[in-house]
């Protein structure tokens, strides 16, 4: 149970793809203009890592290592254009709002990543939850990006969320600010992306020092126990 | 030596056998959503056209009745314009055409105008860009009302000097902060309407490229 506990902490938080690793920065800093699009990849993102980690991790005694970096692409780039053929027939509203996304996802190296460094070495269950983790850990990233730079950049929470919920979900949108509120542009441009995610490794930094500090003033016998 | 060809030829073999995989696995689901893709992607344009010419003013089926245009010099741009042709028992009725503004902030603004055979707008949607998100981003009609300003404008009914915006001495409103999307969009707009007078009967007479919509 522990070897589980232990991968889903890494995935969401020691070994954060987006934070720890950096990886996937591309559609990352891209598209978290606002919570929505945030949301709308990280969900599109999560779906192509659980398939990608069941084909990859199904495969895995199959493959020699020497080849298994090609299979691994391939297998990814087929998965998420099926996916993506899929979707744009029988899911066309959500394709509409995640179809731009889709291709960018096959760029992310935190698939391959993960493909690679966990599912290729472990057995399916474990790479499903591996899978799930990373992409929960990743979604939020996105989520919380998307939070912030939207909030400063243009005082409103939840903005177009009908996108992806339905026009229901209209009402969702929080408007933080009065509506006069002028909005702060660098937040939504790419450089307000870049401090954006500066600022949320530097509040990680903090947070993981004063952990390792608390640690630290424990006496060593108990030490022990609590890194256990 | 051997166990060297060996070996190669094995991953080889795996390879071809995952390529061959993938691409039976696409293939099939390619096949098994084309149907679906194209019925969605009709709807789709049939969408986009209603939201720019009113039902009540065809009943010919006008995704079937288009015609592609290349003139690159009266568009200003270098993307083929497409034209569905409106008809009303057999009368033209209007138009909707697709073009691209190029003069946009960053990259091309694909619009979607639709005009009345009077020679008045009908409507004009912004279908795609890639403007500044919070400034040149206005232009969408889920962001802000301002591309309805076109509504029912005519080179009839606004002097050349009015299709402009305001800060050149026109009509049109500008964006706090973004003065060039909408000029580019306002420019479009013209030059399409300048299209239509100088070809209007032309663009009915032409023979309709066919069955299969063009725009996804």
């Amino acid at each position: 149970m522990d070897a589980y506990k232990k991968i889903i902490t890494d995935g969401l938080w020691t070994n954060n793809q987006a934070l720890v690793a950096l990886l996937g920065l591309c559609p990352l800093l891209a598209v978290t203009n606002n919570l929505t699009n945030g949301l709308g990849l990280g969900i599109a993102t999560l779906a192509v890592l659980l398939t990608s980690n069941i084909l990859v991790s199904l495969i895995r005694d199959y493959v020699p290592s020497e080849i298994r970096i090609p299979v691994f692409i391939s297998i990814i780039a087929s998965a998420v254009t099926a996916i993506e053929l899929l979707m744009n027939a029988y899911l066309h509203d959500l394709y509409k709002v995640l179809g731009i996304f889709i291709p960018l996802i096959v760029t992310n190296c935190a698939i391959l990543a993960r493909a690679d460094a966990f599912a290729s070495k472990n057995t399916v269950d474990k790479a499903m939850i591996d899978a799930f983790a990373v992409g929960i850990g990743f979604a939020l990233v996105l989520v919380v990006l998307g939070a912030i730079r939207e909030l400063i950049g243009q005082g409103t929470l939840f903005d177009q969320i009908h996108l992806l919920f339905g026009e229901s979900a209209r009402t969702w949108t929080l408007h933080i600010y009065p509506s006069e509120w002028p909005g702060f542009l660098l937040a939504l441009l790419p450089p307000g992306a870049f401090i954006a995610l500066g600022l949320m490794l530097a509040v990680m930094n903090i947070i993981n020092a004063r952990k390792k500090a608390k640690l630290a003033s424990i006496p060593v016998e108990l030490k022990a126990k609590a890194e256990a | 030596m051997n166990s060297i060809v060996k070996n190669t030829l094995r991953g080889a073999l795996i390879l071809v056998s995952f390529a061959v995989a993938g691409t039976l696995l696409l293939s099939g689901t390619f096949e098994l959503t084309k149907k679906d893709i194209a019925q969605r992607e009709k709807e789709a344009l049939l969408e986009n056209l209603s939201t720019v010419m009113p039902k009540s003013l065809y009943n010919n089926a006008i995704e079937k009745d288009w015609i592609r245009i290349t003139d690159f010099k009266a568009f200003q741009n270098n993307e083929p314009v497409y034209i569905y042709r409106a008809r009303k028992d057999d009368v033209p009725s209007g138009l909707v055409l697709t073009t691209t503004a190029h003069e946009g902030y960053s990259g091309n603004i694909q619009l979607i105008i639709g005009i009345k055979a009077n020679g008045e707008i009908t409507g004009v949607r912004v279908l795609s860009h890639k403007e500044t998100p919070g400034l040149g981003d206005k232009i969408e009609i889920e962001k802000h009302n301002w591309i309805l300003s076109f509504n029912n404008t005519s080179l009839a009914n606004l002097s050349v000097k009015e299709w402009a915006v305001k800060k050149d001495g026109g009509q049109f409103d500008q964006f706090t902060g973004a003065t060039i999307t909408p000029r580019a969009i306002v420019k479009a707009v013209k030059r399409t309407l300048d299209f239509y007078k100088t070809h209007k009967n032309a663009l009915f007479t032409q023979d309709s490229l066919g069955q299969e919509s063009p725009m996804n």
